[in-house]
């Protein structure tokens, strides 16, 4: 770098060359290693002839033509390729189908669509690429490097323009007026005041008050349980083996979102001993006394009491049931009380019984509101 | 230096009738003239732009077939292993764009990354404007401008991932309402009114929809507009630098340079985009299935962007208030509102509070560097790892997994860390800004370590010290030492508190003044006297050192120096360099 050289002239011969951790010459990011400096006095790399006033203000070094014919040869070849990469892209658009017209060829549509993504997604990133390469040497090798300075104007107004636009502000004031006339600005405001309220008034139908809706489900006495997924009901037996959980689903609202919602609930089948119930306080009801199990078997709502995920994760060992959503955990072998996390109520347990048939069904609905607290709660 | 050429007279003739009827030829001329200063940390906001421009470009694509409808089909298409699975419209619409639309896939892809660089993009663009001081006067509403631009940017991205109604973005919406109805006396009516009654409704895609295509995106648009109008009208900050001053502005012209560059940026960043799609798959929404209320998969995260309040919300102990027949969900509404409000809050708030505490009014187009405001750097990386503690929080399961460690550890890791973080960040980085201020200082006076070993003629070895170049030197002596305000409590000799420490508010004011203040003071009028302020070291205070405008114009006398010597240096400071000339 002629930089160095030039501050390491004095050194004479022993004059390393840059030592890690010492400032570089003189940075500059884009452009040439020529420092704008003006006209005298600046060094000037061997890669650009020397800088060149316009005016006294802008600082212009230009690029040897021998150089830059080099390099418009590659910027050519850059928009050329690129060019080419974007034949290929329309080449593989008209080639590469996807989805029904693809059948025949015997594989699957996932095949078809990574494959015409793959070979979209690279040619057109080529062609970008090669664009982008070639305007980016353009302006870098080609155009002379420029170095402006240029004045910054103030941004506050002079005062005598701060005075006349007041002058002329409180002449228009004046003439309009509104503030001599105090009965037609009150009557204008009020008669605007409505209409602020029509924003909000007008979003009012967006959806039905909540109401109680919050606090019961489609749970009801007698209603089977159905196991998510075959919608099969099941008896007691049926659900024999101990340490497992299933998620259940209200007979008659299998495929109702907006019911499960609230409705989903978890099953799960404990040994005998294990299910803590003489004692179990679920929240803060007394539930062990109730007989609201079936067998061993505990229904409890599958709805995070935090913000509402469904309570997914169960542990057989510990008996815990984790919400994958923020780790709330609940003690399933004791009224699924919380034990960490941010949920600060325990999953809310369904009475259970059997009916005439034998099968698993609801005692009544949930005796709390399930899923997240919310204001009018209580 | 250009060759003269005639401009063909189709463009002369186009030119000259749009002259006719807009006037525009002075105009443009100055804008086509206008300068920008040159620095990589300015192309940060710029891969913001244009990650937007493809946003825009790729959702247009998308929305022509996607279907915002939460009508249930039964699926019967080319994706077999759905096949008879009952969805709504639009995960299904969705799922043909992704296996049924030519190049569907991959706007689905480019659109979803597009997002994500948006966002961080945003992220540490923020981080540079904040951390060089390049919000301060006469910038404060471009910032504020910024900070709506992020909260409307999560948004956004939140209704954006949550359209294809599959499982995982189901779940973050079921979040978002649970959310919402914590919400202390309206949550469950906003939750209601939002969703058209209980979750999940039928409501809430098509809603989101037109909000996510085009209520946010018209906002955004509106004020990005803005954004960049005002930044080209109060012109570019820059940052120091040999002949830059607070009254010019150096750099290259829009056109062609700057056209040119930023076209080039386009170009690279939207590739970058097209390879990230091809290669790196993003929101694989066939394997997640359509939303249930009733399932779902360990490991769900949400985009980047939102785990702040997912990590927020993971950290939270069980806090609830039940009373009066109401129930204060504290363990939902704190993480919800919280972080984000310290946040967007804090950074609303920043350079109001900072002009309140520096008494600084003065107009600022030199940046700062983060070194010279240890206070703003300190609560900055603060802010920084109070965010990555949330944030990395949010992945908490994730962590548990890969590193095994217990996940209630790392959640307790992570409730100590949240606050004890950046307290130790911002004291640990004040002191490392005034180490640097302190070895900058060191460097003007003494010179640089050259690297170069001398032996003298007694036997000593010596290092030999340089004294810095005039590039160099004008960016360690851009920096402005804040005024300082009288001491809290300090009363005049007739027994009268300072008109600005009066009061309860005026004592905190002190003291922020005197915490900002807190600098390693560099003599900078002229060369070669450096060493008179020898005993400046430890971070002494001087009142009255200056108003904040001290550099202006100062870089400017010393452009016209020449090339640094050594016998810039002061005798006696470097003796090597002294028996080397």
């Amino acid at each position: 770098m002629s930089d160095m050289d030039e501050t390491e002239g004095s050194e004479g011969p022993v004059a390393p060359r840059r030592v890690i951790g010492t400032p570089p010459p003189t940075p500059r990011l884009l452009g040439s290693t020529a420092v704008a400096e003006g006209g005298d006095g600046g060094e000037v790399s061997d890669e650009t002839s020397r800088g060149e006033h316009i005016g006294d203000e802008t600082t212009v070094y230009t690029v040897p033509e021998q150089r830059a014919k080099r390099v418009e040869k590659i910027i050519a070849g850059c928009f050329t390729f690129a060019f080419i990469a974007g034949c290929g892209f329309i080449a593989a658009y008209v080639g590469l189908e996807v989805g029904p017209n693809r059948l025949g060829r015997g594989d699957s549509a996932v095949d078809a669509a990574l494959r015409s993504n793959l070979a979209l997604g690279l040619s057109l990133a080529i062609t970008l690429l090669a664009l982008g390469l070639g305007a980016l040497l353009w302006v870098r090798y080609l155009m002379p490097d420029v170095e402006v300075v240029e004045e910054r104007h103030e941004l506050r107004s002079e005062p005598k323009d701060r005075q006349a636009f007041e002058e002329y502000f409180k002449e228009g004031a004046s003439n309009s007026q509104f503030v001599k006339r105090p009965l037609v600005r009150r009557t204008l405001m009020l008669g605007t005041l409505p209409l602020l309220a029509a924003p909000v008034l007008l979003l009012r139908d967006l959806g039905p008050l909540p109401g109680t809706s919050l606090r019961h489900t489609v749970w009801s006495p007698g209603r089977r349980l159905l196991v998510d997924g075959t919608n099969q009901p099941l008896t007691p037996a049926d659900f024999s083996v101990p340490g497992t959980q299933i998620a259940i689903v209200p007979e008659g609202y299998e495929d109702d979102a907006d019911a499960l919602t609230k409705a989903a609930v978890t099953l799960i089948k404990f040994r005998p001993g294990e299910l803590d119930v003489p004692t179990t306080m679920n929240g803060s009801t007394l539930v062990g006394t109730m007989n609201w199990t079936v067998d061993n078997i505990v229904a409890y709502s599958r709805i995070c009491t935090h913000v509402g995920c469904p309570v997914g994760l169960y542990e057989q060992t510990t008996h815990h049931l984790l919400c994958p959503c923020h780790q709330s955990t609940f003690d399933a072998a004791h009224g699924a009380n919380v034990i960490f996390g941010p949920a600060a109520r325990a999953l809310p347990q369904l009475p259970l019984t059997t009916d005439a048939q034998g099968y698993l069904v609801a005692k009544s609905d949930f005796t709390q509101p399930v899923g997240p607290s919310f204001w009018e709660r209580g | 230096m250009s060759d003269n050429f005639d401009v063909p007279a189709p463009l002369e003739g186009v030119g000259g009738w749009l002259d006719d009827r807009f006037h525009g030829a002075r105009g443009f001329r100055v804008l086509m003239r206008k300068v920008f200063p040159d620095h990589w940390s300015f192309l940060l906001g710029e891969i913001a732009l244009w990650s937007f421009v493809i946003l825009l470009l790729t959702g247009t694509f998308l929305s022509l077939f996607f279907v915002p409808s939460m009508n249930d089909v039964v699926y019967n298409g080319s994706y077999v292993k759905l096949d008879g699975i009952r969805m709504s419209e639009a995960y299904q619409s969705t799922l043909n764009i992704s296996f049924d639309v030519r190049g569907g896939l991959l706007m689905r892809q480019i659109h979803h990354w597009a997002a994500d660089l948006f966002m961080a993009a945003l992220i540490i663009h923020m981080l540079r404007v904040f951390f060089t001081g390049a919000y301060r006067k006469p910038r404060e509403i471009n910032w504020l401008i910024g900070v709506g631009l992020f909260t409307l940017g999560l948004l956004e991205g939140l209704f954006g991932y949550s359209l294809p109604d599959d499982q995982l973005s189901g779940a973050g919406l079921r979040i978002f309402e649970g959310v919402l109805q914590g919400i202390p006396i309206v949550g469950t009516y906003l939750a209601f009114f939002l969703f058209g009654g209980g979750f999940p409704g039928n409501d809430i895609v098509p809603r989101m929809y037109i909000l996510h295509v085009l209520l946010i995106p018209g906002l955004l648009l509106g004020l990005i507009t803005a954004h960049l109008f005002i930044m080209f009208h109060q012109k570019h900050t820059q940052m120091p630098g040999k002949g830059n001053t607070e009254k010019n502005v150096v750099g290259q012209p829009f056109f062609p340079y700057f056209l040119a560059k930023g076209g080039a940026w386009f170009f690279f960043i939207f590739a970058a985009l097209v390879l990230l799609a091809t290669f790196a798959e993003i929101n694989p929404i066939w394997l997640y299935g359509p939303y249930t209320p009733v399932a779902i998969s360990s490991s769900s995260q949400p985009d980047f962007y939102m785990g702040i309040l997912e990590g927020s919300l993971r950290m939270m102990p069980a806090w609830e208030i039940n009373g009066f027949g109401h129930t204060l969900s504290l363990s939902v509404l704190i993480p919800g509102l919280g972080p984000l409000g310290l946040i967007f809050g804090g950074a609303a708030i920043w350079p109001f509070f900072e002009q309140w505490a520096t008494g600084d009014r003065s107009f600022h187009n030199i940046n700062d560097r983060p070194r010279n405001a240890p206070m703003r750097t300190g609560i900055g990386v603060a802010a920084v790892v109070f965010y990555g503690v949330c944030w990395a929080e949010g992945a908490n399961d994730v962590i548990a997994y890969n590193l095994h460690i217990p996940l209630y550890t790392i959640t307790w890791i992570a409730r100590v860390l949240v606050f004890v973080g950046p307290a130790a960040a911002f004291f640990i980085t004040k002191r490392i800004c005034l180490a640097l201020q302190r070895q900058d200082k060191e460097t003007l006076l003494h010179g640089y370590e050259s690297g170069i070993i001398r032996q003298m003629p007694n036997g000593e070895f010596i290092e030999v010290h340089r004294p810095v170049n005039e590039e160099a030197r004008a960016v360690l002596e851009a920096k402005t030492v804040p005024a300082l305000m009288p001491a809290p409590g300090s009363e005049d000799e007739n027994g009268v508190p300072a008109p600005s420490s009066r009061g309860a508010l005026g004592k905190v004011r002190a003291r922020a003044n005197r915490a900002f203040a807190e600098t390693i003071v560099v003599e900078t009028n002229g060369h070669g006297n450096g060493h008179e302020v020898g005993n400046g070291h430890g971070s002494a205070v001087e009142a009255g050192h200056g108003g904040s405008a001290v550099e202006a114009g100062h870089g400017g006398d010393q452009a016209s120096v020449g090339s640094p010597t050594a016998g810039q240096l002061p005798a006696g400071e470097s003796p090597g360099d002294s028996s080397g000339s």
